[in-house]
């Protein structure tokens, strides 16, 4: 896999810092957008490398933070059911809902498994015929296709013990919202590279010249987000507001047409409810009436749900860019990854976990940084 | 290494057949499966006959360890839940500067366990105690009911000699000290992650599952001033060093470009979104010894197959107590933090 290291080479990363220092005359504010890149920007310590005038603000692209309580609750009622396998990407078991996380259901006794692959649940479905196996369908558009030909397969081949909780949301919505809220910073974005690689990027154009935005598709490696900030400031610093593809190898402009077509035919867009943010219309994808029986939410009967938040969980302001997760009174103290108050401490893609995980000592960091 | 096992007559009485609860009870039928199965496998272990327990010359100070083994599934590429077993307690004693000699070994087996997999089992232990050069000297069997054992579970203790005079502990960790690390990161927690979710990459990963004791005595033998020794377990080489960090109050500062992780190994933790940092090893050890000794001792370590990549790749300082800090490739610098449980694989 040496392409990896090519993405990362310390020559090549610094001859790209240089330049950037280089045609950077005004002071810029952009926003990454999805939660791999704050990953990558945070434990690489690019947003060290950047001119002291060039901000980066951490957007909503987290699938996992954003999902709403309320589902999340739902998921813990199905997951307690006696008849129920959950299966869940391993990603969503440490986030708190009203009653804890799926990690103690599982403690108390619900079937709960990590899969890598709804295909996965699929298949467990297909093996134990006498449960019920329930799917945790989360993510952006990246995890939408294979949910969806999962639940393709189910209806062709009659698996009708396999469902799917579906807290699916959408990235060209939630970029709309922030541009849209009052107060908002945001000159600039880089566009989430692997939601592309499937959606193609089709839909930015429309929102850069509303908005008169640069918008550039990034890839994740040190060198790819190096690369897209660059293009996005020489946009700022010339004036233009366009659509860029930074992360070529892997995307196109129409994205995946097989997964588009999938997308299409087993989803329909819904308004989402953004936990910390609230509800942003067209902005999700629920199940298509021809697939609705497929529908956990459904499916079973989840009684009524008490959506309960910390009341000094900070995540929305986080995720929409407005604090540092740093700047939280309750960072590293009543918040923390083993008790976290909200999605970000916890999920690996949020970034109060980044923050936590690679900053807590910035001085220390500052020092070692060449 | 001459061989005094005896196996079972072949065809074996026990193919075919499955513990019962009885096979734990004491009786003739515990009797039989030690008698007829486990104890000619494991070979002379006795020093004075069926006895509680086992006394014992060690002629010095003693090192005293003991592990349980719980992996799932019991077989993996490149080792086994015996192999694990007799090699982590071997590897605590190493750890400690002693020369492994005797170990205890408790099975805790689930009723309807098939006994080809556990004859597979306990040849595995042995041949592993032959490797290591210890022997098994006491043991127990217990059985417990179907649906309470998840098939096996093992318990070693082990004890060992300790003839160096040193404090090998994180207390001895000095400034200026230089760390090193026997090879490559992550291969055991790779390889059973693969083989329990069934995941096919491309080549087979294989478990570094070995003994560690050879090389360690060597570096003693050889008058190393060592001030530390972990073995890389549960958590990685991350865990061993915030662990050091913390104990001993002293800043450990590593480099990335000196960690050597296997292309394959780097592959599988991208696509899960592992850290190979925080992932499991079972035959890699790390050291801190003075600057004045790191070549002699990478000189030793390489010259032994489980430590041939032998490497640098840090240095001890007292600027912020109880930090581990990475310098990454690219030139900046991250905090390595304790991970809270275990690592999640990514959703995308």
């Amino acid at each position: 896999m040496k392409y990896l290291d090519e993405y990362r080479q310390a020559g090549a990363v610094h001859r790209l810092a240089d330049e950037l220092h280089r045609i950077t005359r005004g002071d810029w504010t952009l926003m990454e957008v999805c939660g791999g890149q704050t990953q990558a920007i945070v434990k690489f310590g690019i947003d060290g490398l950047l001119p002291p005038s060039v901000h980066l603000l951490h957007g909503p692209g987290c699938p996992v933070c954003v999902t709403p309580v309320e589902i999340l609750d739902q998921a813990l009622a199905i997951a307690s059911m006696p008849e129920v396998t959950f299966c869940s990407f391993g990603d969503m078991l440490r986030v708190p809902g009203s009653g804890g996380d799926l990690l103690s259901a599982r403690s108390r006794g619900g079937d709960v498994r990590i899969v890598y692959s709804p295909l996965d649940a699929l298949e467990l479905a297909r093996r134990t015929p006498g449960r019920q196996v329930v799917f945790f369908a989360v993510g952006f558009e990246t995890t939408a296709p294979a949910n969806a030909m999962a639940v393709h397969l189910a209806k062709r081949e009659g698996v009708t013990n396999f469902s799917i909780l579906v807290a699916q949301v959408l990235v060209p919505p939630a970029l709309l919202a922030i541009l849209g809220s009052p107060g908002n910073r945001v000159q600039g974005f880089l566009a989430a590279g692997h939601v592309c690689a499937i959606m193609g990027w089709e839909e930015y154009p429309p929102i850069a010249a509303r908005y008169r935005v640069p918008i550039v598709v990034t890839g994740f490696e040190p060198l790819d987000i190096l690369q897209g900030v660059t293009m996005c400031v020489r946009q700022l610093e010339e004036g233009r507001y366009e659509v860029e593809n930074q992360y070529a190898r892997a995307v196109r402009l129409e994205g995946n047409s097989e997964a588009r077509r999938i997308l299409e035919e087993v989803f329909e867009i819904v308004p989402r409810k953004w936990r910390g943010i609230g509800s942003i219309p067209d902005s999700g994808l629920g199940l298509a009436p021809a697939y609705r029986e497929f529908d956990a939410s459904t499916r079973f009967d989840t009684g009524d749900i008490r959506a309960e938040e910390d009341p000094e969980c900070r995540s929305g302001l986080v995720l929409q860019g407005r604090l540092l997760p740093r700047e939280c009174p309750e960072f590293g103290r009543r918040c923390t990854p083993e008790r976290p108050l909200g999605a970000p401490m916890v999920s690996s893609e949020g970034a109060c976990a980044a923050y936590f995980r690679y900053r807590r000592r910035e001085d220390s960091i500052a020092r070692e940084t060449r | 290494m001459s061989d005094d096992v005896q196996g079972p007559l072949c065809p074996s009485p026990f193919d075919g057949e499955d513990i019962q609860l009885a096979h734990g009870g004491g009786g003739r039928r515990m009797h039989h499966l030690l008698r007829d199965l486990v104890l000619p496998i494991l070979g002379d272990t006795t020093t004075s006959g069926r006895h509680d327990g086992a006394v014992l010359d060690v002629g010095g100070r003693l090192a005293f360890t003991t592990d349980s083994f719980v992996v799932h599934p019991l077989f993996f590429p490149g080792g086994d839940i015996g192999s694990l077993a007799v090699n982590g307690t071997v590897n605590d004693l190493a750890m400690c500067g002693a020369r492994p000699r005797y170990l205890g070994l408790s099975m805790i087996l689930e009723e309807g366990f098939p006994l080809c997999e556990l004859r597979r089992v306990v040849e595995s232990l042995a041949r592993a105690a032959r490797e290591a050069d210890v022997r098994f000297v006491t043991g127990d069997t217990k059985v417990v009911e179907r649906g309470r054992g998840h098939g096996l579970y093992l318990n070693t203790s082990g004890v060992g000699v300790v003839t160096h005079e040193l404090q090998i502990e994180p207390r001895s960790v000095r400034a200026g000290d230089c760390i090193l690390v026997s090879g490559d990161l992550g291969r055991h927690g790779i390889a059973v992650m693969a083989a329990r979710e069934g995941l096919e990459l491309e080549t087979t990963l294989e478990s570094d599952c070995a003994p560690l004791h050879r090389p360690v005595l060597d570096l003693l033998d050889a008058g190393i001033e060592i001030h530390c020794l972990r073995d890389l377990t549960r958590g990685g080489l991350a865990s061993a060093l915030i662990e050091i960090a913390e104990d001993s109050g002293t800043t450990l500062t590593i480099e990335e470009e000196h960690l050597k992780v296997l292309p394959d190994v780097q592959g599988a933790c991208e696509l899960l979104g592992f850290d190979p940092l925080y992932v499991a090893n079972e035959g890699r050890f790390v050291l801190m010894v003075p600057e004045r000794d790191a070549d002699a001792a990478l000189a030793i370590m390489r010259r032994h197959p489980v430590s041939s990549g032998g490497q640098r790749v840090g240095r001890v300082s007292t600027d912020d107590p109880g930090l581990v800090i990475l310098k990454t490739r690219i030139g900046s610098a991250r905090v390595v933090d304790m991970l809270s449980g275990e690592q999640l694989p990514r959703i995308c």
